[in-house]
């Protein structure tokens, strides 16, 4: 497994756009954002935490067809599926490379860009807790996603409309808790709720990606 | 006789061929008995003069656009387990129609609530979760579209059926969470015995059940062009085999 982790982890940094890529295009809609509705700081500041939640989110959805797609392609998942990794596990490594090489990253920058967008700088930490434990979830439920639409020739714009539906509890309870904390109320529960898709999306959805991997592989 | 019977196509078909018609004409004369009741002979209410009435189109195809998903649902879970083509038909069949119904359900209360509430849309969570389970039901069908294999899409389908029924009763409470609603609570339920005046239960429990047997003859003539489709590219197949 750990291996396995670090071979997609090594091939997303060679064929660059890994880390970088994500990063660029969060870092992109944030800049552009301003631009679309005037620079004023209060209506920014008041926004911030939802731009920045649906930045991370799209940035996510960016990198996800390529969790399984050029796997499939050169035909290292049917190795991978007859290894003697049990599919689950593959399923639950891929989703973990995905999340070290954008959702890690898109956490750890979220703050700098929150700057630009005149976030309250007390609810920083909340921003980044929140971030770093909803998108876990953000890149397991992309990577059944990607699973699902791993055999599909036009998978990319399917696969959006898939997983977006699928992304909006996290987004909800996200943002929630990053606005709560700009506002200087307490936000444990939203960061409780968060927490609690990302660790049920962990136990079950490598389940379900796995059952879907095997139905494409057929 | 067990309820398995029906996973043969060809007794699906032989018993659906009898009871499809019967079953839209009593859906259709229970439509137009409850709509012309409830449009024309009930009484304007307090505060609300004639807008009460959309309540006889809104209402039960809310009710259908949530018990629809329900329906696919079990039908993912019979396909899954047991393997009855005739079951993922049927959950493909259902998808459309219950889109619709979510649609209408839309639909009509931004006619309605444009006069009441002052505003067509409002995001609230009864709103907001209606329109996510739209977007699932999109999804759903957008899936089962572009898988060329059939027996790979209803699998998959039926896979995204179980993961979506989870996030979309995820999102239910999640948007609950997220903003008061505006929206009335639950005006019907079983266990009170009177929810609304009778004036206005009667034609709307007609209407009710005009829409639910609309929706399983809806459902049961899709999936018997759903099977008489498979029919033909299995003889198609036949031909260009020999």
């Amino acid at each position: 497994m750990i291996r396995l982790l670090v071979r997609d982890l090594k091939l997303a940094v060679r064929a660059g756009g890994g880390f970088g890529l994500a990063l660029a295009f969060f870092l992109i809609v944030t800049v552009l954002v301003p631009f679309g509705v005037g620079p004023a700081s209060e209506l920014l500041g008041t926004i911030a935490p939802g731009i920045l939640w649906i930045g991370a989110l799209l940035a996510c959805l960016l990198s996800l067809d390529r969790i399984f797609a050029t796997d499939h392609e050169d035909g290292s998942l049917e190795l991978l599926a007859t290894a003697p990794l049990p599919l689950e596990a593959l399923v639950a490594v891929k989703a973990a490379a995905h999340w070290l090489t954008t959702g890690l990253p898109l956490t750890l920058a979220a703050p700098a860009l929150g700057v630009l967008l005149d976030f309250p700088a007390p609810a920083y930490g909340t921003l980044f807790l929140g971030l770093l434990l909803g998108t876990p979830a953000l890149s397991m439920i992309g990577a059944f996603g990607a699973a699902l639409t791993v055999g599909l020739k036009r998978g990319g714009l399917l696969l959006s409309l898939l997983v977006l539906p699928l992304y909006m509890p996290t987004l909800i309870f996200g943002a929630e808790a990053a606005g709560r904390a700009a506002d200087g109320q307490g936000a444990s529960t939203p960061l409780l709720l968060v927490t609690l898709i990302t660790l049920g999306s962990l136990a079950l959805l490598p389940f379900a990606g796995a059952a879907a991997l095997r139905i494409n592989l057929r | 006789m067990s309820l398995w019977e029906y996973a043969n196509p060809r007794k699906f078909m032989a018993t659906t061929d009898r009871i499809v018609a019967p079953l839209a004409g009593v859906a259709a004369l229970c439509l137009a008995v409850g709509l012309v009741w409830g449009v024309a002979f009930v009484p304007e209410a307090e505060n609300f003069r004639d807008s009460v009435k959309i309540i006889y189109l809104h209402v039960p195809s809310a009710m259908m656009a949530i018990n629809a998903w329900a329906m696919m649902l079990v039908a993912s879970l019979i396909w899954l387990v047991r393997r009855h083509h005739v079951s993922a038909l049927a959950a493909k069949a259902a998808a459309p129609v219950g889109a619709v119904m979510t649609l209408i359900a839309l639909w009509t209360g931004a006619i309605w609530g444009q006069p009441m509430w002052g505003t067509w849309w409002e995001w609230d969570p009864r709103l907001t979760s209606f329109l996510i389970l739209f977007l699932f039901y999109l999804g759903y069908m957008a899936l089962w579209s572009s898988v060329e294999n059939p027996d790979t899409a209803a699998d998959l389908t039926s896979v995204l059926c179980l993961v979506g029924s989870v996030f979309a009763l995820l999102s239910r409470y999640a948007v609950n969470f997220w903003n008061q609603g505006l929206h009335q609570g639950a005006s019907l339920s079983l266990d009170r015995d009177e929810n609304v005046a009778d004036v206005y239960w009667v034609p709307l429990m007609v209407c009710i059940v005009g829409f639910v047997l609309l929706f399983v003859a809806l459902v049961l003539i899709r999936t018997r062009t759903e099977i008489r489709l498979r029919r033909v590219s299995a003889l198609e197949l036949k031909e260009r085999m020999a």
